[in-house]
């Protein structure tokens, strides 16, 4: 199975897969240049792989939650690329690619619940609570992936549920709010991992969703309200 | 990528001119337009427009959204009606600035997206010489465009006077608002009165009933000290101001309504009608007799107000300036403008702008197409 992913909702990622090979990866840690990168990143990724378009079995994106501009610009190019090449386009929310990489990591107790928070700016984390695998792998032919329990939420990280592990950014952001899960304070959803969470599902007949942005909040707009009359 | 070569008959298709498709996100229009050369072939076009009217005004957040829903269907909707592959096309052309800054971010991410997976050369376009460059698609001018060139530009986001001398690679920015553009003005005063958004057509037409010498409203930036003289030109001699009309305008529905009087509605939409109109029209026509301009083009969506397209007739008339005004569908945000410039940039042997470059919110109109970054 060969996958090409986008992650936008934090950093700017891009990764190609063959079946769980990650055969190229690309990481921009500038949260706001992604309409400018993403682009020759996907263009430098295939050709150095050899790879056309319309090779792949699916592109895959993260549909957030994340900062706006930079989600859109990540979920504008999956589909323009997927309707071109007229492969399959799948959405995967951001926070499983966190979820995923700390139940691999086999740091999370088996069977155990945590959560993931990333960055929301403005003083607020998006985040979702999991559930780790129960750890009976030996008889599965792939890993099992996390469950997700509640979310995705956007909200002050004082208001995070109490006493679970954090996997995620938002760890390293606010210290005082949440226990952070070992090496994963400033974990950001990466391509690769949002890659093996689809193809997981794929191989699981599992249906993914479409790639409609998980924003979690209004735009900023406010209806004007009506204008004081002045009275004699 | 390489440049279109536009005189080669293998990458033109044998047919005239360059077969360019254009993409537009700088406000609230989603435009995908696709020309041959100077043949329009489509212009496809969706608004957001519906959702800001509670607002009273465009909301950027609101039109990045809708960007971002409508470009891949309005990309098809445009080939279909075109009866086009994207084999076939030869180049794409996107608005890099100026405009919303997140809502030109989904454009050229997915112009960027398209030139990836076709292979075809992209061309980064000023959005404000693409309301010129129109003027080369749909009949506008039959002979391309005329020598001795400007072009009076007035919309919601937009209020510019420009001098083209070559449409691909020297155009002039004469002058420009330096608040509000007029069609924000028209919106917030529309607003004031009541009268609904967009305030362009409300207002435009209850002005038919008002007396427009009503209420003599300020004209901004007309006192001596900005204007000097041709000699000697003031620091706003072009330049616009609206943002003191708005407040005159308040300030006058409150007298009449702390008198205790009825709020002659009509009388003030024709007066601020007038005052917007009668400033924008003299300002532009001395810069033209200024800058030895002969030939007006005017666009952007005020276009279609009709006591501006009047007055302007008018007056260029009398001062011996051809004015040209483009079909209404042409002269609103779209992406045949952007098709249309980009299909001169290639027969003027432009180079195409890579896939690395950002979007500008406040590009200069000197930068007609970006270069390689
Ligand atoms: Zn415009």
């Amino acid at each position: 199975m060969l996958l090409l992913a986008l992650d936008t909702s934090a950093a700017a990622t891009v990764a190609l897969l063959r079946d769980d090979d990650i055969v190229a990866r690309f990481g921009s840690a500038d949260t706001r240049s992604h309409a400018e990168v993403l682009a020759p990143a996907v263009q430098r990724i295939l050709a150095d792989a050899g790879v056309a378009g319309a090779d792949l079995d699916a592109v895959v994106a993260g549909v957030g939650p994340g900062p706006f501009t930079g989600l859109r610009a990540g979920l504008v190019t999956a589909r323009t690329l997927a309707f071109v090449w007229g492969v399959p386009l799948h959405g995967v929310m951001s926070l499983d690619a966190l979820a995923f990489d700390a139940a691999a990591s086999g740091t999370l107790p088996a069977g155990s619940d945590f959560l993931v928070g990333t960055d929301a700016r403005r003083g607020e984390v998006y985040w979702a609570a999991y559930r780790s695998p129960s750890g009976d792998t030996e008889q599965r032919e792939q890993p099992e992936l996390p469950e997700l329990l509640d979310g995705p939420h956007v909200g002050p990280a004082a208001g995070l549920p109490k006493g679970l592990p954090l996997v995620g950014r938002a760890a390293g952001l606010y210290p005082d709010n949440v226990d952070a899960v070992g090496g994963f304070a400033s974990a950001d959803p990466d391509a690769a991992s949002l890659g093996r969470v689809a193809r997981l599902r794929l191989l699981a007949g599992e249906a993914l969703q479409d790639t409609s942005p998980l924003y979690l909040r209004e735009s900023d707009a406010k209806v004007p309200g009506p204008r004081k009359r002045a009275t004699a | 990528m390489n440049a279109v070569d536009p005189g080669n008959p293998a990458t033109t298709g044998g047919a005239p001119g360059p077969l360019i498709l254009g993409i537009e996100s700088s406000c609230d229009e989603t435009g995908v337009g696709i020309v041959r050369g100077t043949e329009l072939l489509t212009n496809t076009v969706s608004s957001s427009m519906d959702e800001h009217v509670r607002f009273g005004g465009v909301i950027p957040e609101i039109a990045s959204r809708a960007h971002l829903e409508a470009f891949v269907p309005t990309l098809q909707a445009a080939l279909d009606d075109a009866g086009v592959t994207l084999d076939e096309i030869d180049a794409i052309a996107v608005t890099a600035g100026p405009g919303l800054s997140g809502a030109l971010m989904v454009g050229v991410a997915a112009a960027k997206a398209l030139a990836v997976a076709t292979g075809k050369p992209l061309y980064a376009i000023n959005h404000l010489v693409a309301h010129v460059g129109v003027g080369m698609v749909g009949g506008t001018f039959a002979g391309g465009l005329p020598p001795n060139l400007g072009a009076l530009l007035v919309s919601g986001g937009h209020t510019e006077i420009l001098r083209v001398g070559n449409i691909a690679s020297d155009v002039e920015l004469l002058g420009s608002t330096i608040d509000d553009a007029a069609g924000e003005a028209y919106d917030k005063t529309a607003r004031i009165l009541g009268l609904g958004y967009p305030g362009g057509p409300a207002i435009d037409r209850l002005a038919r009933e008002g007396n427009p010498k009503a209420i003599r409203f300020p004209r901004g930036l007309s006192q001596p000290k900005y204007m000097g003289t041709a000699e000697e030109p003031g620091p706003h001699r072009y330049d616009w101001s609206f943002s003191g009309l708005k407040t005159a305008v308040a300030r006058s529905v409150e007298q009449y309504e702390a008198a205790g009087l009825e709020v002659p509605v009509a009388d003030i939409a024709a007066s601020f009608q007038e005052a917007v109109v009668d400033i924008i029209t003299s300002k532009a026509v001395l810069a033209c007799r200024e800058h030895g301009i002969t030939n007006l083009l005017l666009g952007g969506g005020v276009a279609a107000n009709r006591r501006l397209r009047e007055l302007t007739a008018e007056r260029c008339a009398a001062a011996g300036i051809t004015l040209t005004v483009p079909a209404p569908s042409l002269c609103t945000d779209n992406g045949a403008m952007v098709a249309a410039l980009g299909a001169q940039i290639v027969l003027d042997g432009g180079r195409p702008s890579g896939i690395a470059f950002g979007t500008n919110p406040s590009l200069p109109v000197t930068s007609i197409v970006l270069p390689e970054g």
